[in-house]
């Protein structure tokens, strides 16, 4: 808790409906964010049990600077994936994060399972459960729409809800935060919808007073700065991440038709620039961010004859521009959007949708399986079809499409095409077939995104390929941004905030960090992830990659499968060194404890009459 | 020519809330947007508009006729300065205000009311908030 030395957790059982609040100075070692959430993760996980077991729990967090510094906008979800069956992190912007902070929790950890529909209310001075059964089955705009009317607190609200496909235990459901963003990965929804879960409002209005405003406000002012008068962040809101589609695509690194090739013709006519010139209205921001990415684009549906027309509109960005574009071989931006639009009001991961509907596409083509199971004929160009299916996957029509909603991985065991089910340790590709950094960054990252490490992006600033350097960076990234995770910062910021502004501006709210704290934190949050990735049984040894990664060329060239197993075997030798290092601000308090006990015991010791 | 805050260029707005937290910081050295006199909404949702809640420098003031204790004083260029001192924290400047831009701090039980400083401003990273120049009537 901000200028306090100690972590506020609420706890909620939904089974009892009975809450708890623990205040915990043993979790300041963990900073926030992923650190604390990881924390409460390896404490109250059950590897024993399956992914939707109502006994696992969600654990919701922010970080150490939310809301207080610019940019620092996001709330990590910590649970089991019932994706990949291991760790499931997923990280959302919004409003969320800021409410939750107002209303005085650094965490929320959910167990439990509600006996029937219920949201969460969660305000300053209280918790409730509400009916939610009229609400099962409404899609997540509705939903929002619903809770929207019924409360008050508006401008200091936040409302994360689940659409069908979250309530019929899609392994891809997403949790949709306030109307534009998403925890999109790993199945976050899935697990809500678990535990008859179906959203959370939070309600922050608590007061917390500045200790020294002139310190704070000068490294605020500072960072506002970076932000705005730099050309730190200005990509991302000029014409936003879908910029890249065009660089990408140029370069034979933009997933097309389930990646049988990293380039599509039609390119243009999806590219960013296409997309602000036809679709863009209207931009938006995450609450405490003034660079605002989120880039909103719209299209007119002719809904009847009669020039009947309706406005759809959704925010776009580049990995969906990907997974429901390129990769499927939708050649228009109104179509992106109407599927996108689709996905939205289901509520699913895009990423995870399009690559899933990927490889259903080359298995209907090949004959794996036939259109009594798909009930549409799945063509590559085809929106009309797709529309359909994500329907279908999402409502769980028949056994097929309940197989398809586990992932891909489980779907191509079931019916074939393991080679062409581009998925990574069991969670679907992003949109980025750059080279080793991208694969080998996933396969390797502790929840297997892209953005666990950035891969992809180091692909882009390396010119000539060096294996041991690759595996070295990627290592790096993967265990510093544990630790801006924990801040909890937008990744689009990662420029603004180097390791002094991180601790010119913690430093300036109470904390007393030095470099070498930072790098401490990092590696401790990131053994804590290993830890709970090895007791849900992951091996990093095991992860077999889809070969058509290896038979479509990247970027940097063709991908030797050989090459990349051994950059695997290379970083997981880097993680097992690190669970043999010592944590010495661990082992002091240890040594300290011990000390105390031996104390403590010494005159009971003499008591006994020995 | 003294200056008032205008929400002028509202269509611009992102919904950041840079500008609550910078008039809470300022002017009331604390994080929440709850301190700040001036609110951003949004009509529905984040798929509504945004709008902005503050004083609009009337050059009458009702908040200012309604006040019994005169903590109220007329600004220039429009508007009211508090003097928290004289304030008996009566609501009636709140319900006075027909714009509802006359806010109340429930922890110190004093109204909280746009002084014009111009400070949300100077942080709106898309300028939708200016001072404007106005004449002195």
């Amino acid at each position: 808790m901000i200028y306090e030395n100690y972590m506020r957790i609420l706890y909620v059982d939904l089974s009892t409906a009975k809450i708890r609040i623990e205040k915990r100075e043993d979790l300041m070692p963990y900073l926030g964010g992923v650190g604390i959430a990881a924390k409460l993760l390896e404490e109250n996980m059950h590897p024993e049990l399956d992914a939707l077991d109502p006994s696992q729990p969600i654990i919701f967090a922010i970080g150490a600077g939310t809301w207080i510094f610019p940019v620092l906008t996001k709330t990590v979800a910590m649970f089991r994936s019932p994706l990949t069956n291991e760790l499931g992190e997923s990280y959302a912007g919004g409003r969320l994060a800021m409410t939750i902070l107002m209303a005085g929790y650094d965490a929320i950890v959910l167990l439990g399972k509600s006996p029937k529909p219920v949201y969460l209310q969660v305000s300053n001075n209280d918790v409730q459960l509400k009916d939610a059964r009229a609400m099962w089955g409404l899609t997540s705009e509705a939903t929002g729409q619903a809770i929207r009317d019924r409360q008050t607190g508006g401008g200091k609200r936040s409302i994360i809800r689940i659409g069908p496909a979250g309530e019929n235990k899609v392994a891809f459901a997403s949790v949709c935060v306030d109307s534009y963003r998403h925890f999109g990965r790993l199945g976050l929804g899935a697990v809500m919808g678990s535990k008859n879960l179906k959203a959370m409002t939070v309600i922050g209005d608590r007061s917390i007073q500045i200790k020294d405003t002139p310190k704070y406000f000068k490294i605020y002012q500072q960072i506002f700065k970076k932000c705005t008068s730099t050309d730190m962040m200005s990509k991302y809101h000029d014409a936003g991440t879908p910029i890249n589609i065009a660089a990408l695509n140029a370069a034979g690194a933009l997933p097309t038709l389930n990646l049988q090739t990293g380039t599509f013709e039609q390119g243009d006519q999806i590219s960013g620039e296409a997309f602000a010139k036809k679709n863009l209205v209207r931009k938006l921001a995450c609450t405490g961010c003034p660079v605002g990415c989120i880039h909103i684009g719209m299209y007119r549906r002719e809904f009847d004859k009669g020039h009947e027309y309706e406005a759809i509109s959704v925010s776009y960005d580049y990995e969906l521009i990907f997974a429901l574009g390129s990769f499927l071989g939708i050649k228009s931006s109104d179509e992106i959007i109407a599927l996108i639009d689709e996905v939205e009001e289901t509520g699913m991961d895009a990423m995870s949708c399009g690559v899933c509907l990927g490889w259903a596409t080359e298995a209907f083509m090949n004959g794996l399986i036939s259109e009594e199971q798909t009930l549409v004929k799945l063509a590559f160009g085809d929106s009309d079809s797709y529309l359909q299916a994500i329907r279908y996957l999402a409502r769980g029509k028949n056994k097929f499409y309940r197989d398809l909603g586990q992932g891909s991985q489980e779907a191509s065991l079931l019916y074939g095409g393991s080679d062409y089910a581009m998925q990574i340790a069991g969670n679907e590709m992003p949109g980025y077939h750059t080279g080793y950094g991208a694969l080998v960054g996933a396969a390797v990252g502790a929840r297997h995104s892209h953005l666990c490490n950035g891969g992809y992006s180091i692909d882009q600033g390396m010119k000539e390929f060096d294996e041991a350097a690759m595996v070295d960076k990627l290592y790096n990234e993967e265990v510093e941004r544990c630790m801006t995770n924990s801040l909890i910062m937008c990744l689009f910021a990662r420029k603004v905030y180097d390791r002094q502004t991180i601790l010119d501006s913690l430093n300036s709210v109470g904390w007393d960090l030095t470099d070498q704290d930072l790098t401490e934190i990092s590696k401790r949050i990131y053994r804590t992830k290993l830890r709970i990735k090895n007791a849900y049984g992951f091996r990093q040894k095991a992860v077999k990659l889809p070969r058509r990664f290896f038979e479509t060329t990247s970027m940097h060239g063709p991908l030797d499968e050989a090459v990349a197993q051994r950059m695997i075997r290379s970083f997981d030798d880097k993680n097992k060194s690190l669970m043999t290092e010592e944590d010495s601000l661990l082992l002091a308090k240890e040594t300290a404890k011990k000390e105390t006990a031996k104390k403590e015991t010494t005159p009971l010791a003499s008591g006994t009459g020995k | 020519m003294p200056k008032v805050l205008k929400a002028a260029e509202m269509n611009k707005c992102i919904g950041c809330f840079t500008c609550m937290n910078i008039c809470s910081i300022v002017n009331r050295q604390n994080h929440s947007i709850n301190k700040s006199a001036i609110k951003v909404r949004t009509t529905g949702g984040m798929t509504g508009h945004f709008v902005a809640i503050v004083c609009i420098a009337c050059q009458d003031p009702a908040c200012m006729e309604a006040c019994p204790s005169g903590a109220l004083t007329k600004r220039p260029g429009g508007g009211v300065l508090l003097q928290e001192d004289k304030c008996i924290g009566c609501r009636k400047c709140e319900k006075a205000c027909i714009m509802q831009s006359v806010f109340f701090d429930e922890e110190k039980q004093k109204p909280i009311i746009c002084r014009h400083c111009g400070s949300c401003a100077r942080f709106c990273p898309h300028q939708c908030l200016v001072m404007e120049e106005v004449e002195e009537i």
